[in-house]
């Protein structure tokens, strides 16, 4: 650790990569030495700052003015450097456009509209549990995590039937491509092309069926609300964000139960603890692992002085399960209050399809906690690495009927 | 500092010291009181910080934006002319005393 260089006096620089294969395998004890290093920390490796306590994530996710997002979340500049595709009309965007396109997304996956979906996401949920008892052993992250959400969330969208195969794959290029230009980035930006095509297709409003949440978001040009143009980039928004992340937010909640039967039991006798099941799974696992910002102009952060057009990394996970913050941050513990977690985010950018994600959990814990006595692991769990999503590849168990 | 009267829907209540600036939901949360979630940590998003607010007390409130209106008609319990959503209200010294009711539910 050297404190010289670009960043300023005070600020330590780390040699440390966080999109780096040994990194992403085990990020814990990397998490623990970012948030021990100080309050904003200096990545020589791509020339970043970075933020691993809770206050100080929270604090850039809540000064968008600030720390904003138009300049890209990756590590990409978009001041500097064309992005890979067409910028995202709300993730990329700054007030007082985000206001505009937010508003939107908003009402599209409001409360109101989980009420109208509720049935349906819980009928799917017992569905999967029937096959699933059938099937007794089996992978829980492609029969479970990611058959489930799947087996709902093209429907709400209103997707065609055709060509449903490309949208993890669309959705694992977009996250990797926020992380830097590694073999990770690059290989799947090389292979994006057919998934990119398909989606950029499916966002087109005669091709999403009435009454979805395609359909829904088009209908707001009518309104008055956005464009024509602007509608199947709004679209496209939730096919990058509205799938991979609930795989790896189901599959986070299966491994942890799986892992701490503790829990499980505790669940098991009261499923209506499914809600925060999942959510302390999000906060346990943050399936989302970082963002990026851009600095709009010089500021103090918690005594380290950041010059502008600087990108801040955030290390939402590390947040998660900063001490600080949190008793016992390394323990999964399903009545925890979790209010205020950064899993999926804080501030006006936080997730727009967090009630979607919830319902989707709720729904698949409660049936699962009904209906099955025991989950037993019974091979070694593979991981998927991506350099923003965290979660497993395979996760071979066994279930024992209630 | 200012103190809020939460009523529980079995009418036991809680009285709650705040602290400056803070939200009713905030004030809630600190304390561990039962009954109100805040999944969204105060972003107005979620609903799950739902309360209705005593009568005597509503018009003294800050105005409700419009995303707080829209959000209050996908509550889990039923909308009624007091709701609020309690991470909207921040606590002033002259919303000393404020009483507010629990709903039976949250999701
Ligand atoms: C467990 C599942 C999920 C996790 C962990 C998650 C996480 C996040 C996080 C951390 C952000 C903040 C980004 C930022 O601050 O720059 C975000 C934003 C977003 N999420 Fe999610 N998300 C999940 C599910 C979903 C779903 C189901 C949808 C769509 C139906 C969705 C759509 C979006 C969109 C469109 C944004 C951008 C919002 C904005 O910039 O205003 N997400 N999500
Ligand atoms: S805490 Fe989510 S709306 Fe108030």
């Amino acid at each position: 650790m050297t404190a010289s260089g670009a960043a300023g006096s005070g600020v330590p620089h780390l040699d440390v990569d966080p999109f780096d294969m040994r990194f992403l395998a085990d990020p814990y004890p990397a998490h623990e030495l970012l948030r021990e290093a100080g309050p904003v920390v200096y990545l020589d490796k791509w020339n970043v700052y970075g933020v691993a306590r809770y206050a100080e994530v929270h604090a850039v996710l809540n000064d968008p003015a600030t720390f904003c997002s138009s300049r890209g979340v990756g590590l990409s500049d978009f001041k500097k450097e064309t992005p890979w595709r067409p910028p995202s009309l709300i993730l990329e965007a700054d007030p007082p456009a985000h206001t505009r396109t937010r508003a939107v997304l908003s009402k599209v996956l409001s409360p109101t509209v989980m009420k109208q979906v509720r049935d349906r996401f819980a009928e799917a949920a017992e569905a999967r549990v029937d096959a699933l008892l059938q099937m007794r052993n089996f992978d829980a992250i492609a029969d479970l995590a990611e058959a489930y959400p799947l087996s709902i969330f093209p429907d709400a969208l209103g997707l065609k039937p055709e060509g449903r195969e490309h949208l993890i794959p669309y959705a694992s290029v977009v996250f990797n491509a926020f992380g830097p230009p590694n073999r990770l980035r690059q290989e799947a930006i090389e292979r994006s092309a057919p998934h990119q095509a398909y989606v950029a297709e499916q966002c087109q409003r005669e091709n999403l069926a009435p009454g979805g949440f395609g359909a829904c978001i088009h209908a707001q040009v009518d309104e008055g609300a956005i464009t024509a143009n602007e509608a199947p980039l709004l679209v496209r928004s939730l096919l990058s964000a509205g799938l991979d992340t609930t795989v790896n937010g189901i599959g986070a909640a299966v491994y942890c139960l799986a892992r701490f039967p503790d829990q499980w039991s505790r669940l098991r006798d009261d499923p209506s603890l499914a809600r925060g099941a999942f959510e302390e799974a999000v906060r346990f696992e943050s399936p989302v692992q970082t963002f990026f910002r851009t600095t709009t102009r010089e500021v103090e952060l918690s005594g380290a002085k950041i010059g502008e057009g600087e990108k801040v990394l955030m290390f939402l996970a590390a947040a998660n399960r900063d001490p600080r913050r949190w008793d016992r941050p390394d323990s999964y513990d399903i009545t925890r209050r979790t209010s205020g977690h950064v899993g999926f985010g804080s501030g006006i950018h936080m997730c727009v399809g967090q009630l979607v994600a919830r319902l989707e959990g709720e729904v698949m814990l409660t049936a699962l906690a009904r209906r099955i006595a025991k989950i037993e692991i019974t091979g070694e769990p593979k991981r998927r690495f991506n350099n923003t999503l965290r979660g497993l590849d395979s996760l071979p168990v066994t279930i024992t009927p209630a | 500092m200012p103190a809020i009267t939460f009523i529980h829907p079995d009418g036991k209540s809680d009285r709650v010291e705040t602290a400056g600036g803070e939200s009713v939901m905030q004030a809630a949360t600190r304390h561990g009181l039962d009954g109100i979630l805040a999944e969204c940590g105060g972003n107005a998003m979620c609903a799950t910080c739902h309360v209705y607010v005593d009568e005597s007390w509503l018009a003294r409130l800050p105005a409700m934006a419009g995303d707080e209106d829209a959000l209050l008609d996908g509550t889990a319990a039923e909308r009624r002319p007091t709701s609020r959503l309690s991470c909207q209200i921040t606590i002033t010294p002259d919303l000393d005393g404020l009483v507010v009711k629990l709903p039976e539910r949250q999701v």
